[in-house]
């Protein structure tokens, strides 16, 4: 239950902007590693929970999941790893990670009169 | 509606505690790896003997990290190393703000090597950088070999794996463990990954564990 943490930042981030542009948010999207270990429904309930009586209650949250990317070290192939089964698709060779996603806050939408 | 582009990270707020933590310790030349295993993989009982078959060679600190009690803590501190408590009051995670608030407790100057040991997690822990060298994943015989394919963030991101009770494996244990299918599911993810078998109860594999501590001591110098 780490989506605790996360909803207590996306909420500090979400609110500072929110009070910048002096406007309500009504959706955030935002995007993840598969390493990140994000369930959209702990998330989506950890928010609520955290979001209550802010201005961000009743604020949606979209949740993109990107994939783990490799590089094969023998034929320089960059592709998305399956977990349960890595190889290379291409040759079957040896593969480095490349850096997972990080959690990302990528837009707001606000209210507008 | 209006739509803004943000493009911030959200645990930006961690981040920049464990880049100040990783800072602090390359100044003090120090080691740092943060633990992390299931509940009751033997962490703790790692670390004692861990400290016991070092002493006289390296010095060795702990960060005790629990969501309540300090039980570990005087685990630790029975074998006469100094070590520090953090309850985290529920959250199933370390974050790099506490760790910040802790490491001066602890008396930096004289240890080569400081231990954190993570709430008991094998998942949560893998997401918060708390600003070590690296991450050692404890795995024991008794939780199944089908963990690293269940869990493959940690067993990813880790630069050891250690898996231990391997004593129940040669005293006839039934358990559901076959140490080289872990070993090459754990490889297909971290091809650099270091992996020692070893039995914190009996101390069988210590030897190549306890050398790869000392190296990477010396490594900085």
């Amino acid at each position: 239950m780490h989506e605790t943490m996360v909803a207590q930042s996306l909420l500090a981030a979400v609110s500072s902007e929110a009070a910048k542009q002096n406007a309500t948010p009504v959706c955030a999207q935002i995007s993840c590693g598969a390493f990140d270990a994000i369930n959209d429904e702990a998330l989506c309930f950890a928010f609520e929970v955290v979001g209550r009586g802010t201005v961000c209650e009743g604020m949606k949250l979209e949740i993109e999941h990107k994939p783990i990317r490799a590089r094969c070290k023998n034929c320089e192939e960059i592709f998305e790893i399956e977990l349960s089964s890595p190889t290379c698709p291409k040759c079957g060779g040896d593969f480095e990670l490349l850096p997972s996603e990080p959690l990302m806050l990528e837009t707001i939408e606000f209210e507008t009169e | 509606m209006l739509k803004v582009n943000i493009g911030r990270k959200i645990l930006s707020a961690n981040e920049e505690y464990a880049r100040k933590n990783s800072r602090f310790l390359a100044e003090q030349k120090k080691l740092c790896l943060n633990m992390i295993s299931s509940p009751g993989s033997g962490k703790t009982t790692i670390l004692a003997r861990t400290i016991t078959e070092l002493k006289g060679e390296i010095k060795i600190g702990v960060i005790e990290g629990d969501i309540k009690t300090d039980i570990d803590t005087e685990r630790i501190r029975a074998t006469e190393a100094p070590a520090v408590q953090i309850n985290t009051d529920g959250a199933c995670h370390l974050s790099a703000v506490q760790v910040s608030k802790v490491l001066e407790r602890l008396p930096i100057e004289d240890l080569n090597l400081i231990f954190i040991e993570n709430v008991g997690n094998l998942v949560c822990p893998s997401s918060f950088e708390l600003g070590e060298n690296g991450k050692v994943v404890v795995l024991s015989v008794a939780e199944g070999d089908d963990k690293p394919a269940k869990y493959p963030a940690i067993f990813a991101k880790s630069k050891v794996l250690l898996i231990n009770k391997i004593d129940m494996l040669a005293a006839g244990v039934q358990v559901d463990f076959d140490i080289e299918r872990v070993k090459a599911d754990v490889r297909k993810l971290n091809k650099d990954i270091e992996i020692f078998t070893i039995s914190a109860k009996t101390g069988e594999g210590f030897a190549g564990w306890c050398n790869w501590l000392v190296k990477s001591v010396k490594a900085l110098g």
